[in-house]
């Protein structure tokens, strides 16, 4: 059985005196863009929400950060940093950034020919915003621009 | 908050053209969130693209996870990966629902991994101290 993050969560927060975290809960079905080409011959984009961001950097800050990082897709391990609210996540992160931006997996799967091509920029952002009304206005909008320059057919979204 | 996130975003670039696959480790926040095209692996939150240090894991779960562009094909379905934990203490706190609040301070001053990041930030110029 998997955990049930939305009912514990909401059953801390109460705990601890706060008002009780209104989830997203989709109303409607979601929107629908086929792929149509093959992954093999598709520009990947890769998004992930870990606040990773690269040394030279501003680090994210822990308020509701709707700001992205653009990183080189083959940026050296040495040069990752994260920073997010929820640090207790990030201890393996920190250690091997692979496991929540899985940019060595995807180099592999672009040389054997699996993924056409991965984006020369990779984004992230601090996934912690508790304002959904920020995320749609300003992370949502942010992220289309940003894909849409690094000219992707698909995009690949890991969340922390 | 990161799969409701990742869900916001993914109908945003979905609506807008940009086919998108998400990948994460709560099950729950994406059926509520109902992203496009979502694969659970059912591994703790900070690793939903594979284990610490198991290349073979992280590429078996990104490739996997990358196989739903093909085969899903109903808005909003669910792919669940196969892969296990190698053992089960980790749920235990995850589920928990004591009140303890792991969350760092909130404000609006850049978390810098090491004091170096700061510097670094401050000689690119991508941030000034406020």
């Amino acid at each position: 059985m998997s955990v049930e993050y939305m009912r514990a969560i909401r059953a801390r927060y109460e705990s601890l005196g706060y008002t009780p975290y209104r989830w997203f809960e989709a109303d409607s079905p979601p929107p629908w863009t086929p792929l149509v080409k093959p992954l093999s011959a598709a520009r990947l984009g890769l998004l992930s929400t870990s606040g990773a961001y690269a040394l030279g950097q501003a680090a994210y800050h822990y308020k509701d950060d709707t700001s992205i990082r653009a990183l080189p897709r083959d940026i050296d391990d040495r040069d990752i940093r994260f920073s997010h609210i929820t640090e207790n996540y990030l201890v393996d992160p920190r250690r091997d950034p692979h496991c929540i931006l899985p940019l060595a997996p995807l180099r592999r799967l672009t040389r054997e020919g699996v993924v056409g091509e991965l984006a020369e920029h990779v984004f992230s952002c601090m996934g912690g915003v508790y304002s959904q009304r920020r995320v749609r206005e300003e992370t949502a909008p942010a992220l289309l621009e940003a894909f849409r320059r690094e000219r992707v057919d698909a995009a690949l979204l890991v969340a922390m | 908050m990161c799969h409701q996130t990742v869900s916001l975003v993914a109908r945003h670039l979905e609506a807008n053209g940009i086919p998108t696959l998400c990948l994460g480790a709560a099950r729950d926040i994406f059926e509520a969130g109902r992203p496009p095209r979502a694969v659970f692996v059912d591994y703790p939150l900070g690793h939903s693209a594979g284990r610490a240090f198991d290349a073979q894991d992280q590429y078996d779960v990104v490739s996997a996870a990358l196989r739903g562009f093909a085969s899903l094909t109903t808005p909003g379905e669910l792919l669940t990966l196969p892969n296990r934990w190698p053992d089960d203490a980790w749920r235990a706190e995850a589920s928990s629902t004591e009140g303890k609040d792991t969350r760092q301070p909130r404000d609006e001053t850049p978390q810098f991994q090491f004091p170096a990041d700061r510097e670094a930030a401050i000689a690119s110029g991508a941030w000034a101290p406020g």
